[in-house]
């Protein structure tokens, strides 16, 4: 816990600097508002900061884990074949040149105004760190440990299961660390491109009333959950990988 | 307690004993002959010792026996199987680096191929456990191989090896990271196992003295081909101590070490 409070402190800082700033220059709210000012937007729109909050966390956290359940199961069969992944890896290379900014309006025109089109995006903008992470891990099992498997009767699937998998979930969850803090932009992008609640939802509708403060605020929101989720897997990683004490200091 | 200490599962392959074949075994690496022409016949149930320098192609020999490599020329066969697959069936390989599975547990390492097999976790894990104190492994089931010294580390390893049930057995330096006096008691433990229980054994170790108190026969490897192959006549049941200091023993030692150059 001792590492946190250097961030910690600098962030105070900067927060301090930044009040005293605004403050002695007297620039308006509407133009760049005082973190007292974000605070009180904070305080005064909790009501709407907190539905919207609930609308964005389902889905971050839903998008999440379609992500990577779509990146397990994509990386454990190109695993399974060559061919395939000679095929289908420059191809999720390319998809990624796709901005997904752009991909939200398609999404929303394809599975219309509900959650199921942000879903998509926030799935489309976390699954690839994790299924390149995912690939490289299984691929890059000991081959020591793998012939030593193939003396003790380990049929292809045994290998799999006790040696590919375990030895890949390090580099999976570093892929899924990665992923956690593209998740809350992805929704953000999903309801830009369409919807009625949500955080992102808020800053459309905060900007054309130049109510920068409630900006600040659901921004400031939307950094949380990130790292909320960050923290969430960093300690899923701690449970499910506890073998690799080095895995835990990122 | 049982003294069948070796046989963990009635798979049948530790009933009928193997012997092992190399007939004009070469194997390339780089260019380089590692194996050039290797003859070498093991009876079944004989223990033989392969000792040579570093790079003498000592483990690529026990990789090539394993199936878990092909020859460039030359033919191997372990108990009539020539194919790798074959060979592989009837071999357990203890690596030279332990090899164990740094997510699994002690007890769930020398389990594993029980697992393998489709022995049940649990089964398989009651199977494993009473071997523990044999190998003075006490208290050590629930670590991590992290947590274990380098010489628990190889016992366990090795039991794992033991537990695959084979015919035959690869050890590669299999006490190497012990100290000197666990390593005694190691090799008294396998030998006296070994005779109650006899498998085809390919023990390569860099111990000339290790070789020639556990094997019948010591083969030196150098060149690529057999330098000299020593019959241990002297008697091998005699306690370690008058075996190591008896004028026969010190001899083949000396023609052993020669040979290596």
């Amino acid at each position: 816990m001792r590492r946190i409070w250097p961030p910690l402190a600098l962030l105070a800082a900067a927060i301090g600097v930044w009040e005293l700033v605004v403050r002695a220059a007297h620039v308006p709210d509407y133009l760049f508002p005082a973190p007292t000012a974000v605070a009180s937007s904070l305080a005064d729109d909790s009501g709407l900061l907190g539905r919207a909050t609930l609308v964005t966390v389902r889905e971050i956290v839903l998008g999440y884990l379609l992500a990577i359940a779509v990146a397990v199961a994509i990386a454990v069969v190109l695993h399974f074949s060559a061919a395939l992944r000679r095929a289908v890896l420059p191809i999720l290379v390319l998809s990624q040149t796709v901005p997904t900014v752009l991909l939200a309006p398609i999404l929303a025109i394809l599975l219309g105004y509900g959650i199921e089109p942000k879903l998509v995006v926030v799935a489309v903008v976390c699954f690839f760190p994790i299924v390149v992470n995912a690939v490289d891990g299984l691929r890059s099992a000991d081959p020591e440990l793998v012939q030593m498997m193939r003396t003790l009767h380990g049929d292809r699937l045994a290998i799999f299961r006790r040696v590919e998998l375990p030895g890949a979930l390090p580099a999976m969850f570093s892929g899924a660390r990665i992923a956690a803090t593209y998740a809350a932009v992805g929704a953000v992008f999903g309801e830009w491109a369409g919807s009625s609640s949500g955080l992102g939802f808020v800053i459309l509708q905060a900007q054309p009333a130049l109510d920068t403060a409630r900006i600040f605020a659901a921004v400031l929101i939307l950094s949380a959950l990130a790292l909320c989720l960050y923290a969430l897997v960093s300690l899923g990683e701690r449970v499910l990988v506890p073998w690799q004490p080095e895995a835990r200091n990122a | 307690m049982s003294e069948s200490l070796l046989v963990a599962n009635a798979s049948g392959l530790g009933n009928s004993m193997p012997g092992v074949e190399l007939e004009g075994v070469v194997r390339t690496f780089g260019g380089k002959r590692i194996l050039d022409g290797l003859d070498v016949v093991v009876p079944a149930q004989e223990r033989i010792g392969i000792v040579g320098r570093s790079g003498a192609g000592k483990s690529t020999l026990l990789a090539l026996v394993a199936g878990l490599d092909e020859p460039d020329a030359g033919e191997i066969s372990v108990g009539g199987a020539a194919r790798a697959d074959g060979r592989l069936a009837r071999c357990a390989l203890m690596p030279q680096r332990d090899c164990l599975l740094p997510w699994r547990t002690a007890l769930e390492n020398a389990a594993l191929a029980l697992e393998n097999v489709g022995v049940p976790r649990r089964e398989a894990r009651d199977r494993a456990a009473p071997l523990f104190a044999r190998l003075g492994l006490t208290g050590a089931e629930q670590l991590r191989p992290a947590k274990l010294s380098g010489g628990m580390r190889q016992r366990v390893a090795f039991l794992r090896t033991l537990l695959a049930d084979k015919p035959v057995l690869l050890l590669d330096e299999p006490f190497g990271a012990l100290d000197a006096i666990t390593r005694a008691e190691l090799q008294e433990w396998l030998r006296s196992a070994l005779a109650k229980e006899p498998r085809t054994v390919l023990l390569v170790t860099h111990d000339v003295e290790e070789a020639l108190v556990l094997c019948e026969r010591v083969l030196v490897l150098a060149g690529g081909r057999v330098a000299a192959e020593l019959d241990v006549g002297v008697a091998r049941d005699a306690p370690r101590r008058e075996l190591v200091t008896s004028p026969a023993f010190v001899e083949l030692r000396e023609r052993a070490l020669e040979a290596i150059g």
